[in-house]
């Protein structure tokens, strides 16, 4: 089946099977390898990505459903080529990773976070990572720097992101 | 964790999706996916036919239709979560729906789908067993409902026919001034399937006595659990611990628990007596402060 998919603000049309997921689309078809696969059924949150601005685990979606929504993948986070957004130079500051792999979806779902919220409480930045597993960090780096960014973006004085 | 092949169609109405379920046998509904993708991803469950009624614009709404709230069968669970209707007039399931999956599966999950699929462990299950809610589906051109009380059957077994689509869930309103709520649940981690869950909806007089009581226990049984002996008991009583227990235990005493890896039954009997005592002493306080 043919989907349309508008990713990173650039629209993509693939052929898939009705059961590629919108995971395996992203990552096979579109090349956008961010999101990643950990579970395949919906319990870590590694794939996590924004459909419409909403985080959402893109391995319980089904490419054809996502058909015509506007997704963000991590690589459509940085400003410019080389650069990378406030979130993500937060979370290299304040070492909220080691491996790696739960980052992206991390990242995504902190975005998501403050797009929404440019004050959150730790209580809010815990509630909105608890769907992503990470095995290296104990979270606590991760916390910290979600909370960084939040206080950098508010010093900004800019409106909330739109993702 | 691919899911076996299938065909996806997404019709624009309800009766289009019901035509479809009834061309197959092995069609299924699909609107958030965040119960059925998992057990098509463990092939546990084996569509032919994914049947997509998400964008279908008749089935997502909240409305108010005086003395209940319908709530269309495709509403996303997040958007159920921030409604101004179900936090005003529906308490108690204002209060389990942030426990319900994750933040990321609340924003494609659906009230209806969490209902159609009928697990006991699920909080929306509980909520809609525990007010007497009512659900209404559609089936070959034809409207039908049916209470809460008929409609959950067997673990994640509902009386929901194959060929039909749900349509909405309406939960009754509790006009009452001095209304209170409560909910606990144990399980592994945040948001992870409950292991005992109890929720309470309770109305209190002026003098803080009991007028009207609904108690519910989830994931404890093969569906969900209304104390409704308990309920009684507490009428005309303001709160008294030893005595909501007593009943609370009576009520639990023949009842036939499951048992897994991670809750055995015995386990899952003492923590319903706790949770729901815990409930029903939250809903009298939480009623309590309202004037
Ligand atoms: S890969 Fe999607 S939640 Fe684990
Ligand atoms: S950094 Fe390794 S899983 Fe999170």
């Amino acid at each position: 089946m043919k989907v349309e998919l508008n990713v990173n603000g650039a629209t993509h049309v693939a052929e898939v099977e009705p059961r590629t997921s919108l995971l395996d689309c992203l990552r096979d078809n579109l090349l956008l390898t961010g999101a990643h696969a950990g579970c395949e059924h919906g319990v870590c949150g590694a794939c996590t990505v924004l459909v419409d601005g909403t985080a959402v685990r893109s391995c319980l979606m089904f490419a054809v459903q996502a058909d015509g929504y506007a997704v963000t993948t991590v690589e459509g986070l940085s400003p410019g080529p080389g650069e990378l957004s406030v979130l993500q130079d937060a979370f290299c500051e304040t070492h909220g990773m080691q491996c790696g792999y739960c980052t992206p979806a991390m990242i995504l779902a902190a975005h998501a976070l403050l797009s929404k919220n440019t004050q959150p409480t730790r209580e809010e930045i815990v509630d909105a990572i608890s769907g992503n597993i990470c095995r290296c960090t104990g979270y606590a780096q991760i916390v910290e720097a979600v909370a960084l960014a939040a206080e950098r973006m508010r010093g900004q004085n800019l409106p909330p992101e739109q993702p | 964790m691919k899911p076996a092949p299938f065909e996806y169609s997404r019709p624009s109405s309800v009766d289009e999706a019901c035509a479809l379920l009834a061309a197959d046998d092995g069609a299924r509904l699909i609107a958030g996916g965040q119960t059925l993708v998992p057990l098509m991803a463990m092939r546990l469950a084996r569509p032919t036919r994914l049947v997509d009624i998400a964008r279908i614009p008749e089935l997502a709404f909240v409305r108010d239709e005086g003395g209940r709230i319908a709530i269309g069968a495709t509403t996303r669970q997040y958007v159920a979560e921030h409604d101004p209707l179900v936090r005003s007039k529906l308490p108690l399931l204002a209060r389990v729906l942030p426990y319900v999956g994750h933040g990321a599966t609340r924003a494609r999950g659906t009230v209806g789908g969490s209902i159609a699929n009928g697990d006991a462990a699920a909080e929306i299950v509980l909520v809609a067993a525990t007010l007497g809610a009512t659900l209404t589906w559609r089936e070959g051109g034809n409207d039908f409902e049916m209470p809460a009380s008929e409609f959950f059957l067997g673990p994640m077994v509902t009386a929901l026919p194959l060929p039909a689509c749900l349509t909405s869930v309406r939960f009754p309103v509790w006009p009452e001034r001095r209304v209170g709520t409560g909910f606990h649940e144990v399980n592994a981690r945040q948001s992870d399937f409950a292991f005992v869950s109890a929720a309470a909806q309770i109305a209190l007089d002026t003098d803080g006595r009991c007028t009207r009581a609904a108690i519910g226990i989830g994931a404890a049984a093969a569906i969900p659990l209304r104390l409704d002996a308990v309920a009684e008991a507490m009428l005309g009583m303001p709160f008294e611990e030893a005595k909501v227990r007593a009943s609370a235990m009576a009520a639990l005493a023949d009842i036939e628990f499951m048992a897994d890896l991670h809750a055995s039954a015995d386990y899952r009997r003492r923590v319903a007596l706790t949770l729901a005592v815990r409930a029903i002493a939250d809903a009298f306080q939480d009623a309590a402060r309202r004037v």
